[in-house]
């Protein structure tokens, strides 16, 4: 999507800043077109289509550094903008540590396309793109007298982006995405009227899930009917693995270059400390073809890599772009996650929960937040109780508190079931000793 | 195209005329001239968005610029601008809506837009050829009257005041190891216009300022933030704001050196005035959205006109206040500015409508429908949401609490709109024991039923406060800009989680 005349427009703002008192720059060219369909009991609420373009340019002036975007992608406009921008730069303090990366870190192309853009996107017409919403939403409708109200959406979309630096990078990427999502509220005890939904997400048409999401959303919410709270009380406690990358999170904001050198993680100064369980293996793995995430290079356009986070518990490394490198005196590794993965165990969700014998599955996440700088954290919860490795109860309205450190040395299984349709391949896994309060 | 270029770009250091809302004669031409659109055109691209036999369509048009200054390492060490420009069109038949939306605005692009956002109706047949002659709709109130816009301040001269907060938190507590400060500007131009002939301009500034901290103490570290948000221009930055601020993050990081993780469980709590409004938020505001209630999937669906609690009780949902943060003159669907009861002496007056949900209910919309953009359709949204005061002092309040948790500062909170579960996170707050506050504590989830906690506010303070934080509310993937306020208030049970 991105044509000979864009990227010459780029090329053209480029120069143009760099004539104009820039000594170096960084142009990023978006254009990304989406298009969606809600469904409300079999009848179209919602449609929205749309594309749009964007243009951010950094720009680094007499050793100073600001980003300026804007939508409006005309010449003359532009010249303003980047004039005004140059002009506002200098009047910053003076920051050494913001360069660009050296050139040699660059990706110089030459591997295989990552097939991340499915070429079919164009051909998907709208309405099949409809039917698959109205056949999802018909899974749900009418299947129980307790349904108040039965959803169901369909998106797709494709992004494309263009890259240029001023010492030597130029790279570009294209990727599609299609989604199809059921909701469903029923009629619950009382005024409460519980809500689920279930969703599948692919870069391809023809990969995308488009039977049985619906059913699947209506089953999920029928499981919460009769939800309570337990005693509180210190649980081993399963979360599936729809939910384990939300309760992880913490953890790789805490590996940040900016949170490194801001004293702002409780992973400082931790490089090859055992941190989490002998259990605990994660790497980035970013040359997956075909799969959510995979790039070779990231925003400043350094090559990624394989690259193992956390071997046997051991923390292997920080996520340290240029200028946090500049700013710490260290050596930069790449400014952010691409692809997740961790060595997987032999069981799914089903047979972690069947190890249990009193404890919680968590199906799902309620607010609550973390500590950055301790690694304390504390979300509201809501699942299923587990008695002799069988869901008996369904819960809610229930918070885990803990700390992430204490957590992750204290997981008892790892599962096999990371969604592929995620760039976070996490897993369902057990931990034990969670406290959770509830009544 | 027909734009005025000097005020397309944010101007860093220009200063462009621009109407601050104040001088109503000019804003219309302004608008027009601004987006470079002539009544003809609009009324040709309202026709092509009702030709499938849409019941109504809308033109929001917007351009927004923002500037960002951010220190870090004792510096104002970097800079950002954004420009957004772009118009949306909306087509509703029923309740049903299409949209799409252009960032090229020429005739062309627009008509293209029209007639995609067109499709939701399938009735060519009734199609309205006839398009009213648009009639401005004045904005008689404007509660964020601008006195320096924010286009005549270089950034030179903002830069002084963040080096002033870095400097004014370093000299609070030597414990202080980082800071890291930003101050962001926006101004954006709105103008609207309908199929029922209505127009209208609205110039909606806002200013956010923040402060986060890190202190170390030994060999722990802690970190908080503050920050203020309003709607004004650059009278805005004063010593005595900075000064605000900088106490705030300080204090805020400092008690957490004494603070733990309290024993989990259900307990009392009393709500600190100010932040704590963020229960009224999750626990009803977000359930009185009518878009909820229109389908039936609140677990207030049933209870408009019934009683949920405490007669003292009154609960407000309010776009009129001066420079508040969610102020609005004029809703995004062209409905005034306006306080809204949604409970009263304890009882469910009125949802939070849009026009959709309105005349679902066949009533005037309450001036909810609220979009974060152009590129989005309006929806029910909140503006500042709060408790009017009570009549029990704070001491009074705690006295009556045997064991439990006082909360004092928030940082995020949620909700499921049908099952009523609501949760906020208290970053710091006090134990209660025996009538007293204690031990300080921090980094808890608390989570509660919101029908249930309504029902359980025994006593309201009589210490109303707002809180004029960066809040910011997430729904259908749209973040807008909101308040909440309260005075103190005892929720006699929530679910406070805590070591077991």
């Amino acid at each position: 999507m991105i044509t000979n005349e864009n990227k010459k427009l780029a090329q053209w703002a480029m120069e143009y800043a760099l004539k104009n008192g820039c000594q170096a720059s960084r142009i990023n060219l978006y254009y990304g077109s989406n298009a969606s369909f809600e469904v409300r009991d079999m009848k179209i609420d919602r449609l929205e289509q749309a594309s749009e373009n964007s243009m951010s340019i950094q720009l680094f002036v007499d050793g100073r550094y600001g980003t300026y975007s804007t939508n409006r992608l005309v010449r003359q406009e532009l010249e303003r903008f980047i004039k005004e921008g140059i002009d506002a730069t200098r009047y910053l303090a003076e920051d050494k540590a913001r360069t660009l990366p050296e050139a040699s870190r660059y990706y110089r192309g030459g591997q295989p396309d990552l097939e991340m853009n499915d070429p079919r996107y164009p051909e998907i017409q709208p309405d099949e793109k409809v039917a698959l919403a109205m056949q999802t939403c018909d899974e749900i409708m009418g299947k129980d007298k307790r349904i108040i109200s039965s959803s169901s959406s369909y998106s797709d979309g494709q992004d494309a982006r263009y890259m240029i630096a001023s010492n030597g990078f130029e790279g570009e990427s294209q990727t599609s995405y299609y989604s199809v999502t059921g909701s469903v509220s029923i009629r619950g005890e009382g005024e409460a009227r519980p809500e689920s939904y279930w969703y599948d997400s692919s870069l391809y048409y023809d990969t995308l899930i488009k039977k049985g999401i619906g059913t699947k959303a209506l089953e999920r919410v029928m499981q919460k009917m009769g939800q309570r709270k337990v005693a509180s009380g210190s649980y081993p406690m399963v979360v599936d693995n729809l939910n384990i990358s939300r309760l992880l999170s913490p953890i790789l904001n805490a590996l940040y270059g900016s949170s490194i050198q801001q004293k702002n993680s409780f992973l400082l100064d931790k490089i090859g400390e055992k941190v989490f369980g002998e259990n605990f293996t994660l790497t980035d793995e970013p040359h997956l073809i075909k799969s959510p995430g995979a790039r070779y290079f990231d925003g400043e356009g350094v090559a990624t890599q394989r690259r193992p986070i956390f071997e046997n518990g051991i923390l292997k490394t920080y996520y340290i772009d240029t200028y946090n490198a500049n700013k710490m005196n260290v050596q930069p590794t790449i400014s952010s996650p691409s692809i997740l993965t961790m060595p997987l165990g032999k069981k799914d969700t089903n047979g972690l929960v069947a190890m249990v014998d009193r404890g919680i599955l968590v199906t799902g996440f309620n607010g609550g937040n973390s500590n950055s700088t301790t690694g304390d954290f504390s979300f509201g919860v809501e699942g299923f109780l587990i008695e002799n490795g069988k869901l008996t109860q369904p819960v809610s309205e229930m918070n885990i508190t803990g700390n992430l450190l204490t957590l992750c040395n204290h997981i008892l299984e790892i599962g096999n079931d990371p969604r592929l349709s995620s760039s976070w391949r996490i897993p369902s896994m057990l931990f034990d000793g969670v406290d959770f309060s509830g009544l | 195209m027909a734009i005025v270029g000097s005020l397309i770009a944010p101007s860093l250091l220009g200063k462009p005329l621009i109407p601050t809302g104040a001088d109503l004669a000019v804003t219309i031409p302004f608008a027009l001239e601004h987006f470079g659109v002539n009544e003809s055109d609009l009324k040709k691209v309202i026709a092509a968005a009702l030709e499938k036999g849409g019941d109504y369509a809308d033109l929001y048009f917007e351009h927004s610029f923002r500037n960002s200054i951010g220190l870090q390492d004792g510096a104002v060490n970097n800079a950002a601008s954004n420009i957004d420009f772009g118009m949306g069109v909306r087509v509703l038949s029923g309740d049903q809506t299409g949209y799409a939306y252009v960032e090229n605005v020429t005739l062309e692009e627009m008509m293209k837009a029209a007639r995609a956002a067109a499709q939701i109706a399938t009735n060519p047949s009734a199609s309205r050829h006839k398009v009213p002659n648009l009639t401005e709709k004045a904005i008689r109130q404007n509660y964020y009257t601008v006195q320096t816009p924010w286009d005549e301040i270089a950034i030179q001269q903002k830069m002084p005041y963040l080096q002033k907060l870095n400097d004014r938190v370093f000299a609070l507590d030597k414990r202080v190891i980082k800071v890291m400060a930003s101050m962001s500007d926006t101004t954006s131009h709105i103008f609207f216009c309908n199929s029922e002939g209505t127009m209208y301009y609205d110039y909606r500034p806002m200013i956010t300022l923040s402060a986060t901290c890190i202190m170390q103490d030994g060999t722990k570290i802690e970190n908080s933030r503050a920050a203020r948000a309003y709607r004004m221009g650059a009278e805005f930055l004063t010593d005595e704001v900075i000064d605000t601020v900088a106490q705030e993050a300080v204090k805020k990081t400092a008690i957490l050196f004494q603070a733990i993780k309290p024993k989990g469980g259900e307990m009392p709590v009393v709500m600190g005035a100010g932040g704590s409004g963020i229960l009224l938020h999750e626990a009803i505001g977000h359930a009185f959205e009518a878009d909820f209630n229109r389908k039936n999937t609140s677990i207030f669906s049933d209870l408009l006109n019934k009683k949920i609690c405490n007669e003292h009780i009154n609960v407000v949902d309010d776009g009129t206040i001066p420079f508040n943060r969610g102020s609005v003159n004029i809703d995004d669907e062209g409905v005034e500015g306006q306080k809204t009861y949604i409970v009263k002496e304890g009882i469910l007056t009125s949802y939070l409508h849009d026009r959709i949900s309105a005349q679902h209910y066949g009533i005037a919309s309450t001036g909810n429908g609220r979009r974060e953009s152009f590129r989005c359709m309006p929806i029910p949204r909140m503006r500042a949401t709060y408790m009017e005061a009570g009549n029990v002092s704070e001491e009074e309040m705690i006295s009556t609490v045997k064991k439990g948790i006082y909360a004092a500062n928030f940082t995020n909170g949620q909700v499921q709109i049908g099952a009523g579960d609501f949760t906020f996170f208290v970053k710091d707050g006090y134990l209660i024991e025996d009538g007293k506050l204690t031990q300080p504590i921090k980094d808890i989830n608390i989570i509660g039923n919101g029908p249930k906690a309504l029902a359980d506010m025994t006593m309201v303070g009589n210490n109303y406060a707002m809180d004029n934080g960066t809040w910011t509310c997430g729904k259908d993937g749209q973040s807008c800009p909101v308040t909440c306020g309260m005075p103190s208030a005892l929720v006699s049970k929530l679910t406070v989680g805590g070591e077991s």
